[in-house]
């Protein structure tokens, strides 16, 4: 934590970044997203376990952007969130530093976003026990149970979108679910209009959700909408060989081969 | 369920999978009338909004169709095609919607039998299954009561 204010410090006063991006202290024990311009407030920076939102969601905001050059504390899944917009060329090595953290919590300072690539690749995207039992439960359900465990999930769902607001790889500046000509989804929070949304959300972020959960995190009710993300990943692993997001040459839904393989098509 | 007969919508390609059924018509080859096509330019614009909204609508089944692999005219669509419905129908699957209700298939231009063999037994398959009023219901639209017998 220190070197990282320290170099935070450093960056700021020789003017290499405009500003950093970092978590501090919160209200109610709780960190939040911290913009540092000022070289002096580098002390404000935290680093611990309290600090699981996805920080990466901030790097493609123009309030930000327009700053200047970012500096942002990297934990591995916001580093995954980075290599994928980058991939999408949504930042590059103009705009960004990436000041990794490793899972060690170990501060380690990317030369560019190649490195940071590298980095991550060491690491895969590892689905936690708890989901895992979750994913399993839902799975060995039948459909009809299934239908009605979502319709019961995702009923109490108000939109407000905090799922949406939270993840980095949501950036549109017009979303699906703002259109009304044609109104593809129902605005009310009416059971289909809820479940039409998470289905269109999920599709929507099929190969390029980094399973970094904080749209879980975000959600008010803690609707598990982190699930069908989960899902998605573990189906691209098993049907595009062992697919992952966040490698730059690759994308999953823009992209095909001619051997893709299905079981379903008459 | 002598009584119900399903709606179903077929989301064809132009190139291959509606003149299939051109030359099915052309043909002179009967088959259930229950389908209601809808034209695209390329399977690779068939958006999962538009099963979505199907289903919605009222639709019972829906038949997606398309050219066979390396026929596509505009060379990959039906590539692209492919790998959405493979992720599209497993995340169907993984909420519960019913996926027996989702057809996909290649039809070419030549193969007017095969289409009017996809209608008929997608057709006599939903009928079997009924009406969706699962999806119905959500969408709050009006059940169809099946009498049993």
């Amino acid at each position: 934590m220190d070197e990282l204010r320290r170099r935070a410090k450093e960056l700021l006063e020789a003017s290499s970044v405009k500003v950093v991006i970092g978590y501090e202290n919160g209200t109610d024990g709780k960190t939040r997203a911290l913009f540092i311009e000022n070289p002096a407030d580098a002390g404000k920076l935290v680093f611990d376990s309290r600090c699981i939102m996805n920080l990466a969601a901030y790097i493609t905001k123009h309030e930000v952007k327009s700053k200047g050059k970012m500096a942002i504390a990297a934990t591995l899944p916001v580093m995954r969130a980075i290599v994928q917009l980058a991939s999408e060329f949504q930042v590059n090595d103009n705009n960004l530093l990436v000041l990794g953290i490793t899972p060690e919590s170990k501060m380690i300072e990317f030369k560019d976003l190649t490195e940071v690539e590298t980095f991550v690749h060491q690491y895969q995207i590892e689905i936690d026990s708890r989901n895992k039992e979750m994913l399993d439960r839902i799975e060995k359900m039948t459909p009809s149970e299934r239908w009605d465990f979502w319709i019961q999930e995702l009923t109490p769902c108000f939109k407000c979108y905090a799922c949406r607001a939270a993840c980095p790889m949501c950036y549109c500046h017009r979303c699906t679910v703002e259109f009304n000509q044609p109104q593809w989804i129902p605005v009310p929070s009416s059971e289909l209009g809820n479940l039409e949304w998470h289905i269109m959300r999920a599709i929507h972020l099929a190969g390029r959700c980094v399973d970094c959960d904080a749209c879980y995190n975000a959600c008010p009710l803690a609707i598990p909408l982190n699930l069908l993300t989960k899902r998605m990943l573990l189906d691209a692993r098993e049907h595009f060989g062992g697919y992952q997001p966040s490698l730059k040459a690759e994308h999953l839904m823009s992209t095909y081969k001619p051997d893709d393989k299905e079981n379903f098509i008459m | 369920m002598a009584d119900f007969e399903p709606k179903i919508v077929a989301f064809v390609c132009n190139w291959c999978t509606y003149a299939g059924a051109d030359l099915t018509g052309t043909s002179r080859i009967k088959y259930a009338s229950n389908v209601r096509i809808v034209r695209f330019p390329c399977t690779g614009r068939i958006d999962y909004m538009l099963l979505m909204k199907s289903f919605d609508e009222g639709a019972d089944g829906i038949i997606v169709s398309g050219c066979h692999p390396n026929d596509c005219h505009y060379t990959s669509g039906n590539f692209h095609a492919r790998r959405r419905w493979i992720m599209v129908r497993s995340l169907c699957d993984f909420i519960g919607i019913d996926i027996r209700r989702i057809k996909f298939s290649w039809v070419s231009a030549a193969e007017g039998a095969k289409w009017a063999d996809i209608v008929n037994t997608t057709v006599s398959e939903i009928r079997e299954l009924g009406p969706y009023n699962d999806y119905k219901k959500v969408a709050k639209r009006p059940l169809k009561e099946v009498s049993h017998g």
